[in-house]
């Protein structure tokens, strides 16, 4: 393999990895700010057990999510130092602002809340989880106001060959981010409410301390609803946004070739990329006018017609991404968002009507769900990334003129290597303590956190 | 004054915080095997570090990014070409930021001994390589008239820039010793104390080796304020030790801080006006003037850093003072 191909697996990797713990993240610290709220305001001692509880599982993620943003950190400079050259000026200005606005204040107040539960008056401890979560989420905003330039490149020129900024708050109005930003921090509390949710499940199910995940499940059963809806509706606007700032990537998640009004939407097709056609499809007549122009007719620009304007524009060479993986990915995220809908509404339905507990299968189906917002996260950013391509900037570079020039394809393997055992064994490790902690619930005794008194057990001598 | 020189001195701010800091949790690190003696006690040494070593570890990433915002083409060639030490060096950080979380989470010997085995691991890797980086930046490294390094990984490795690395990592054992002698108690308190004093030896010899060293191997004594910088170092290291030796354990810790504090600006000073030297072709270094951002984006930044780094400075000092006990087994979390 060449050093662009392999270079581009390890940012795909590392990237898709970091990016399973950051939603969590940016869900859960926020219901466990809630959750320490309600115990602050009503002093009932039941919100403390979970903010600790939830809040204990939440450390074990956060911790793999800033280890894995390490490596993000430097990966621009490792492999794509062209990239990291053209687009210093607009892409570090949103980094070294993420760190000094939202990683300072994340790692500070982290030590504060895991560390000052008898030190600070309830009230500050509160404000120390809802300065983590609030920075963790500022911290997306950062980043993607950094991606959306790569989407949709605003407020610069072009000078000395490299991407100059010309315009800061033309970054942060970026319609892309103001459309990307709150799909990512919704589909962050569905990942949250969802783990509450799933966890309770599991422990309802088993009958298990019931007195602590009913309102738990309560909680993340709510946050999940709301949520989802949200996305699901910032997700519609984002694709209808798409078809004026993207209508490549549009063409490309729909798979169509011709343009069309009144366009088609499609819900599976057999895709011959080659031949640029699909043999085969299911679809409704006039489905994709009504979701991108809200009418039965108006057209939808197709990808041969967009590849024949892009040669214009920016020379020969192929501008189509990968259509069918492209194709493929959408659907496999709405329909993850469907299947959090139905199981978030019969539960709800249930619930109302307090019989949930005698529903077993649909609380195997919820504990089963877990997977279901991770599947739709890695699924949507392939949506957003690969749906880009061949652009890493998008009509300023192409992603194999931003490789850097110099590392070669031997060193790319051996941190690629390296990078997917490591990660794949913090995963195996990851994954068993979460699961540990989440099955002994809060009732069970809290061993770890105390010491083998008085043992002095020999560990090195 | 020129944003880039601002930057300049900012990047060098960045980077002296982050020795300051992260420098005493990569020396706790090193020390937990040999200081701690049973499971109690090693995770009083981890605990010491425990609330702040997460919040020290982001003046790295700041550095980082700062530099990619106000340098990118120091950000592009330093990442690319020390690629392998680089890798090596992140590994390290996630399996010792892990470790630290996860080390107490689950009883059994063989768990937390491993652990212990990897923080140590993953503490001494960045401590030596962060001394190299640091000495290869001075000395020069074989970058092209496009900006890109064309050495190895091998060519990051000579005498003097291992000796570099051996000086950054006994500094930073020393300085985690100092620090672990304000924060725990009693006996584990003498016992970092009578390490310190007998790392300090080394580290002094390792600190005279590294300015000797820097003579032959670099300009930086043009600069006369560099070479008295360089000195001034030394000179409060050797305070550092004298007050160790006395028992004046808070000023042993402030004389190391110190020693990094000015160890740290004197390799900025003597490299300035440049980032990183070329040893191919004086002309081919990276300086403030050809490996800077535009005007804008460091008007932008310098108005967001004057304003937030003060803030920073407060809030992790606040977590500081929050902690300020020693630490007991009551304290712990982790």
């Amino acid at each position: 393999m060449d050093e662009l191909l392999l270079a581009r697996w390890q940012f795909g990797i590392t990237s898709t990895y970091h990016f399973l713990f950051v939603p969590l993240t940016l869900g859960l610290s926020l219901l466990v700010a809630m959750m320490e709220t309600v115990y602050v305001r009503t002093g009932n001692e039941l919100y403390k057990k979970m903010a600790k509880f939830w809040g204990k599982l939440f450390l074990i993620n956060f911790a793999l999510g800033v280890v894995t943003g390490l490596v993000q950190e430097f990966e621009f400079g490792m492999n794509w130092s062209e990239y990291s050259r053209f687009m210093g000026d607009i892409f570090g200005a949103p980094l070294a602002l993420e760190a000094l606005t939202a990683f300072y204040l994340e790692s500070t107040f982290i030590g504060i809340w895991i560390f000052g539960w008898n030190r600070l008056s309830k009230g500050l401890h509160a404000a120390a989880i809802w300065i983590v979560a609030l920075a963790s989420n500022l911290s997306a905003f950062w980043i993607l106001v950094a991606n959306s330039f790569m989407q949709a490149p605003v407020g610069y020129v072009l000078r000395n060959g490299r991407a100059e900024m010309n315009d800061f708050s033309a970054l942060l109005t970026n319609p892309y981010v103001w459309n990307q930003f709150p799909h990512t921090v919704l589909a962050g509390l569905v990942t949250g409410g969802v783990f509450v949710m799933s966890v309770s499940a599991y422990h309802l199910l088993r009958r298990s301390q019931v007195e602590f995940f009913r309102p738990s499940f309560k909680i993340g059963l709510i946050c999940t609803l709301a949520a989802s809806l949200l996305v699901a509706g910032t997700g519609h606007k984002q694709a209808q946004y798409l078809a004026e700032v993207q209508p490549m990537k549009l063409a490309a998640i729909e798979a169509l070739w011709e343009t069309a009004d009144p366009a088609p939407f499609t819900f599976f097709a057999a895709i011959d990329s080659a031949k640029q056609e699909n043999s085969g499809e299911i679809s409704i007549p006039g489905g994709l006018s009504l979701l991108v122009h809200n009418s039965l007719t108006g057209e939808v620009k197709g990808i041969k017609n967009l590849q024949q304007e892009s040669e214009k524009q920016f020379g020969s060479g192929s501008y189509v991404p990968d259509v069918p993986s492209v194709f493929w990915s959408f659907r496999v995220m709405v329909a993850a968002g469907g299947w959090l809908l139905a199981v978030t509404a019969l539960c709800a339905y249930y619930w109302r009507r307090g019989t949930l507990e005698d529903k077993p299968l649909l609380l195997k189906a919820a504990v089963a769900t877990l997977a279901v917002p991770y599947i739709a996260n890695s699924t949507g950013w392939y949506v957003a990334e690969a749906g880009r391509q061949p652009w890493i900037v998008f009509g300023l570079q192409r992603v194999e003129q931003a490789v850097s020039p110099t590392v070669s394809a031997t060193s790319i393997w051996m941190t690629l290597i390296g990078f997917t055992i490591v990660y794949g064994v913090l995963a195996v490790i990851g994954l068993y303590l979460m699961g540990k902690f989440a099955k002994q619930g809060p009732a069970a005794p809290a061993e770890t956190t105390e010491s083998v008194e008085g043992k002095g057990v020999e560990l090195w001598t | 004054m020129d944003l880039s020189v601002i930057w300049f001195v900012l990047v060098a701010v960045l980077f002296i915080g982050f020795f300051f800091l992260e420098g005493f949790d990569y020396g706790v690190g090193v020390l937990l095997p040999y200081l701690g003696r049973n499971d109690d006690e090693r995770r009083l040494i981890i605990g010491s570090i425990g609330p702040v070593w997460d919040g020290n570890e982001v003046w790295m990433i700041t550095a980082g990014g700062a530099l990619f915002a106000a340098f990118p083409h120091v950000y592009a060639t330093l990442f690319s070409g020390f690629y392998l030490a680089l890798f090596l060096m992140l590994v390290a950080l996630i399996i010792r930021g892990v470790g630290l979380d996860f080390r107490s989470k689950q009883p059994g010997p063989v768990w937390r001994s491993t652990w212990d085995w990897l923080i140590f691991a993953g503490s001494l890797v960045p401590a030596l390589l962060w001394g190299v980086a640091v000495t290869n930046l001075i000395k020069g490294v074989p970058i092209d008239a496009k900006m890109n390094y064309v050495g190895t990984f091998f060519d990051l490795l000579n005498p003097y820039t291992l000796a570099g690395g051996a000086a950054f990592l006994l500094v930073f054992v020393y300085h985690g010793a100092a620090y672990l002698t304000l924060k725990l108690e009693d006996d584990l308190a003498q016992r970092a104390r009578r390490a310190a004093l007998v790392i300090g030896c080394f580290t002094a010899v390792a600190c005279l080796v590294l300015v000797g060293l820097t003579y032959v191997n670099t300009d930086l004594f043009a600069s006369v304020g560099a070479g008295i910088s360089l000195w001034a170092a030394v000179g409060a290291f050797l305070l550092s030790y004298l007050a160790m030796r006395a028992g004046r354990t808070g000023w042993a810790f402030v004389g190391s801080g110190l020693a990094i504090v000015l160890t740290t600006a004197t390799f900025f000073w003597g490299l300035f006006p440049r980032l990183m030297v070329s040893s191919l072709n004086p002309a081919w270094s990276l300086t403030v003037a050809n490996a800077s951002s535009s005007p804008l984006t460091l008007k932008v930044m310098t108005v967001a850093a004057g304003l937030l780094v003060p803030v920073v400075l407060l809030y992790q000092a606040w977590s500081y003072w929050i902690f300020r006990k020693r630490v007991t087994l009551r304290d712990l979390e982790y």
